[in-house]
């Protein structure tokens, strides 16, 4: 096997190991590499940009209710609610996280704090859009190079007594 | 008599009260006749004064017996005194009348003979020896004397023609003289008279009355008078008599000179008197002669009394030595009208007790006494018994309302635990995400499994509480009974294979392929049943089989061989038929053999759980139904457990109406029995519905189709649970007991052998045989040679890793077995698939998913554009052909009959309308169009021929809790998915709508 090739494949193994250690993704992730298949090749990556142009939206949206003088903490928290809605099917856990921690401070309308998890949530985002442009690009490279994407699951699921 | 009269005194005062207190009651008895205790009071109160009024009149009743006896007795007493005193004085009577008459004929006689001849015929002699000889004439005379009547001119010639002077005899009546003294010589002679009335005749036994002048004696005189003036005899008074000195009564008779005619007056009689004739009667000694004569003189004391003068009787015979009141008076004519002179009788001894009168009286008020008592005794029990009665109901409607608050008690608490408890499990699933070194990570697993745990019991607690309040209902769907134990066994097949234990199930080829009943609550029971089981043994194995109660019965007296070599792991076992020894259904033998729907319409389905676990103590055994009951505390801490599933069990085993039973023994294991009536799926359904089913479920399996199987294994029963499973996948199966036989069977047989299965045991028994087998197989000339199967009840005790991976090497199914593993395993290693991606985990039931799904429309509802994209993916891989939507009312407008929608997936939290919402406009929808169905105002046909819409709706959530469920389940939900999907729910939730769904159509 090509050398190249292995080496791409194995960056790409570390750094995905790298994100779901990192908390960055989590097993939905896989779960969502794994209803991709032949009928539908590009499945996670529209599902994905999906996801980064709907939640820039929603943080847009969110941006805009919190700097209103008088917030609608039912808008804000219906926005949460879809964002952590759609990072919770991407796997994007820290997002996730994020959310769930913003939903509580919407509920004691708590504008500083809601203010302060915007941005996490926004820093998180960020984060997660970058890491996952560049896993998609490096996917990428490996198909190029004529490399099979193996999921990265080694996550331990269903006791299937299946040696 | 005298405790009587004193009951008689207390029963009157009581009658009055009674009298007074009944008419008081029966006002209050019209008032409160509807009053259920009211009346019942009063009814107490009147069988009371019933009492009172039984004994009052019982007491009365004797004492007028009594007193009736007693009067009767008295009446006789009179009755008898009456005739004896009658018949004495008419004795007595008629005595003195012969006697009386005969002195009238002396009398005459004398005026004969004495008066009429002259000289007279009669002198002193002649008279005394006439009136001796004639005595017996004259039987109460003592003797008769005559007296002539002597003028006082002629005295003094009558003197001396006699010879002795004429004497008084006042004198003699002044100073009464003994008798024996008595000498006429001393007399003084008479004063002078106008006349006198000497004695010149007298009887022997009054002689010394002779020469007395009757005048001058006060009696006499009076009795001479009267007697010559009357011509009749007259008598005197009684009085004591000259000499003797007695009572006496002189008759006295006077004698004409002529014969005077009946009407003559006084004053010719007078005139023409000559004399006097005297009867002396001693009535004393008379009248006791004459009673000699009568018998029973000595009962009766007579007196007989001269009562002229009725102020002053004079006593002539008797004395009053009597006691007796009780006296009888009978009148007596002696024939002189002017005395009178009665007889007074009285019996000599007081009247007896009236004895027959008491006893008898007493008697009958000792009885009635008796049978009062015996009323009131009655009463008072009745009375006692029914208040223990109403104190009884009393008793259990509270104890039913404290058991109805304590169901509610515990419904409300965990409800309200359940609540916060979502708080918890959702936080900590969190906290599992955050950045938690592997301590923490430990710690907060920890927390997450126990908080599921906490939440799981709960909602068996709240099964409890609802199976209590009798509110539970079971569904009615058709399942099959196949997967359920499937899906069960692979709950339990981490366990088992941990702890090396095997684990098997058995299903008899009669038990239908579907059932209508309610699965989940099967499950439930088979789950509780199987993880006891598992929770208490250690070694050996767990055994269920399924079979039709009939073919139990069946072979109850065939299968008598079975002993602890011929069972699953050669342990000691439980003997599985004395569990169910004591159920109803086998005890009616006979007429559970002719209940013909056990082979058509009803299923009774008998269900064993055996396993070789440390068994329940014996003292135990009792209480394994109770409730939160368990063998010991240190069970549930070495075990855990609340000790409320066995009680859940039973209750859900008796909804279906089952019973359960189970024998154990310590330290050889526990076998559960139990018995649960379903109705037959094919027996209703039309047959393509079925078929269809039946393809679904095993078309997984069809590639099997017509290959043949070896299963070598020494032990039958085992062997027959393998062959079982094998069968399922449409493999034709042989048993043989020793891999020499297969070698045997594969050198002689026809048909080719696709695979042979070697147990385990075998295989390790001797390592040489199995290389030597190996090398064999690979000699035996045949197309195909057979793949080998092993296979192993627990990870540890495989050695697969030592093989070479080689087509005659074999390849390893684990056990517990199930038909999908299995084709799983035979595919992977037959590689005859054409699906050629590897399995992973839930590849089955994505498998099984396929044909659920595929083909069919499906209606995703999620505002979140993401997470539609997601499930849209998921479910597409299944086939499904799919149409997403983002909003509820959207939704609704698909949703509106007739559509051809299959199911809908629909999340729950949307703005604007959520899922619940939603799912419950798109419900009132459908039903209106299925009665506008009904009603025939609209065409099933313009509806797609279906006659009760219902969609299938599903709902998405990530909430992972129960309080959710049961919320979707309220508003017209089917079922439940979490998010992000998983296989295997996702296909339990779709299975189980599609049944419901196949059901529901024409």
């Amino acid at each position: 096997m090509d050398v190249g090739l292995m080496q791409m494949q194995r960056r790409l193994a570390e750094y995905t190991s790298a994100l779901f250690k990192e908390g960055i993704l989590d097993s939905q992730y896989v779960q969502l590499q794994e209803l991709q298949d032949e009928s539908n090749p590009d499945f996670v990556v529209e599902v994905v940009s999906l996801f980064f142009t709907d939640s820039e939206k929603l943080l847009n949206d969110l941006s805009r209710d919190l700097a209103q003088q008088n917030v609608d903490f039912r808008r804000v928290d219906a926005h949460v609610h879809q964002l952590k809605g759609s990072s919770s099917s991407i796997g994007a856990e820290r997002v996730k996280n994020a959310c769930i921690v913003f939903r509580n401070f919407c509920q004691e309308k708590n504008i500083p704090g809601c203010q302060r998890c915007l941005q996490q949530i926004k820093q998180e985002f960020l984060l997660v859009k970058s890491k996952l442009e560049t896993l998609f690009k490096l996917e990428q490279q490996v198909v190029a190079a004529g490399g099979s994407i193996p999921t990265s699951g080694s996550l331990p699921t269903m006791q299937q007594p299946i040696l | 008599m005298d405790a009587k009269t004193g009951l008689l005194g207390g029963d009157g005062k009581i009658s009055l009260n009674w009298r007074e207190k009944v008419l008081g009651k029966i006002v209050k008895i019209q008032h409160r006749y509807d009053h259920l205790f009211g009346s019942k009071k009063i009814s107490n109160a009147l069988w009371r004064k019933l009492l009172y009024t039984w004994v009052f009149c019982a007491t009365m009743f004797s004492l007028w017996i009594f007193l009736y006896m007693s009067s009767q007795a008295i009446e006789k007493r009179k009755e008898t005194l009456a005739s004896m005193c009658d018949e004495r004085a008419q004795m007595l009577q008629d005595q003195f009348n012969v006697s009386m008459n005969h002195v009238q004929a002396m009398s005459i006689l004398i005026s004969t003979f004495h008066h009429g001849k002259s000289p007279s015929a009669i002198d002193q002699t002649t008279f005394a020896e006439y009136t001796k000889r004639t005595a017996f004439e004259r039987p109460l005379t003592s003797g008769v004397a005559y007296a002539v009547r002597v003028l006082h001119s002629e005295r003094a010639e009558f003197e001396k023609q006699q010879g002795w002077p004429i004497h008084r005899m006042d004198t003699l009546e002044q100073n009464l003289v003994h008798k024996d003294d008595f000498d006429p010589e001393v007399l003084e002679p008479s004063p002078i008279q106008e006349e006198y009335a000497p004695v010149i005749f007298a009887q022997d036994t009054v002689s010394h009355v002779v020469s007395i002048d009757l005048l001058s004696g006060k009696e006499d005189r009076e009795n001479v008078l009267r007697a010559r003036a009357s011509g009749k005899g007259v008598l005197t008074a009684p009085f004591r008599l000259i000499k003797t000195n007695r009572l006496g009564v002189i008759l006295t008779f006077a004698v004409y000179k002529t014969d005077l005619p009946s009407n003559a007056t006084p004053d010719e009689r007078i005139q023409a008197t000559a004399g006097y004739i005297g009867g002396i009667f001693h009535i004393q000694s008379l009248v006791e002669k004459l009673l000699q004569q009568l018998a029973s003189k000595q009962n009766i004391v007579l007196n007989v009394l001269d009562t002229t003068n009725q102020s002053h009787p004079i006593s002539m015979y008797g004395s009053d030595e009597a006691d007796d009141a009780l006296e009888y008076v009978s009148t007596l004519n002696f024939g002189d009208p002017f005395r009178k002179h009665e007889m007074r009788c009285r019996f000599k001894q007081k009247p007896p007790w009236p004895w027959l009168a008491i006893t008898t009286s007493y008697g009958f008020l000792v009885i009635a006494m008796l049978t009062g008592h015996i009323f009131y005794a009655t009463v008072n029990r009745i009375a006692k018994v029914e208040d223990d009665y109403q104190k009884m109901m009393e008793l259990k409607k509270q104890a039913e309302a404290a058991d109805i608050a304590k169901s509610q008690f515990l419904a409300t608490v965990s409800h309200e635990i359940r609540t916060p408890m979502n708080g918890v499990l959702g936080m900590l699933h969190m906290l599992m995400h955050t950045d938690l070194d592997v301590t923490q990570q430990d710690y907060v697993r920890t927390a997450q499994a126990s908080g599921k745990a906490l939440v799981s019991l709960i909602n068996e607690v709240l099964d409890q509480a609802k199976i209590e309040s009798g509110k539970l209902e079971l569904e009615a769907v058709q399942f099959d009974l196949r997967a359920i134990l499937d899906d069960v066994l692979s709950l339990f097949s981490g366990k088992s294979q941990e702890k090396g234990v095997e684990l098997a199930v058995f299903i008899s080829d009669q038990v239908p392929e579907k059932l209508i009943g309610d699965p989940g609550r099967f499950r439930q029971i088979i789950t509780n049943l199987m993880g006891n089981s598992i929770k208490f043994t250690e070694k050996g194995h767990i055994f269920v089989t399924v079979h039709l109660a009939q073919e139990v019965m069946d072979s109850l007296d065939v299968e008598t061989e079975s002993s602890s070599k011929n069972n699953l792991s050669g342990f000691q076992v439980a003997e599985r038929r004395v569990s169910w020894a004591k159920f109803k259904t086998f005890s009616q033998h006979e007429r559970v053999c002719s209940y013909p729907s056990s082979t058509y319409d009803l299923i009774n389905l008998i269900v064993s759980v055996e396993d070789t676990g440390v068994g329940i103590p014996f003292e135990a055994q009792c209480r394994v139904f109770t409730p939160f009951m368990q063998v010991g505390p240190s069970i549930s801490r070495t075990h855990g457990g609340t000790g409320i599933g066995l009680s859940i069990s039973k209750c859900l085993v008796e909804l279906m109406n089952g019973e359960v039973g189970f024998v154990s023994i310590p330290n050889v294991g526990s076998t559960f029995t139990f018995t649960a009536v379903f109705n037959n799926g094919h027996s209703n359904l039309n047959e393509y519905t079925c078929q269809q089913m039946n393809n679904q479920s095993n078309s997984a399996n069809s590639e099997f189709e017509g290959m043949s199987a070896l299963v070598v294994d020494p032990r039958s029963v085992r062997a027959k649970v393998s062959k079982y499973h094998v069968q399922r996948l449409g493999i034709q199966v042989e048993i043989v007991s020793d891999l020499n036989q297969v070698l045997s069977s594969l050198k002689s047989r026809k048909p080719r052998i696709d695979m042979v299965l070697i147990e385990e045991e075998v295989w390790n028994n001797d390592s040489d045989l199995s290389i030597l087998f190996v090398d064999q197989l690979r000699h035996i000339d045949q197309k195909v040679t057979p793949r080998l199967f092993l296979l192993a009840k627990s990870i540890s005790s495989t050695r697969s890793d030592n093989v070479t991976c080689d087509t005659h090497s074999p390849a390893v199914i684990m056990k517990p077995l199930r038909a999908s593993m299995v084709a799983a395993c035979l595919q992977r290693t037959m590689g005859n698939m054409g699906n050629k991606g590897n399995y992973r985990n839930g590849e089955v039931s994505r498998l099984s998913l396929q044909h659920l799904l595929l083909g069919r429309k499906i209606l995703i509802v999620d505002d979140n554009k993401v997470n539609l994209k997601v499930a849209a993916g998921a479910l597409k891989r299944y086939g499904a052909e799919l149409v997403c939507v983002e909003s509820g009312k959207e939704a609704i407008s698909l949703l509106t009959p007739p559509h051809s929608f299959y199911a809908c997936f629909m999340d729950i939290q949307m703005p604007g309308m959520d899922g619940f919402e939603a799912t419950k406009t798109i419900r009132d929808v459908e039903k209106s169009v299925n009665r506008k169905i009904q009603l025939g105002e609209v065409s099933a046909e313009a509806h797609g021929n279906v006659l009760n819409w219902h969609v299938p709706i599903l709902a998405m959530t990530a909430d992972v809790i129960h309080a959710t469920q049961e919320e979707c389940m309220k508003c017209g939900m089917d079922g439940y998915v979490s998010k992000p999907f998983e296989a295997e729910q996702l296909y339990r939730e779709v299975s189980r709508f599609s049944y419901s769904a196949e059901s529901r159509k024409l």
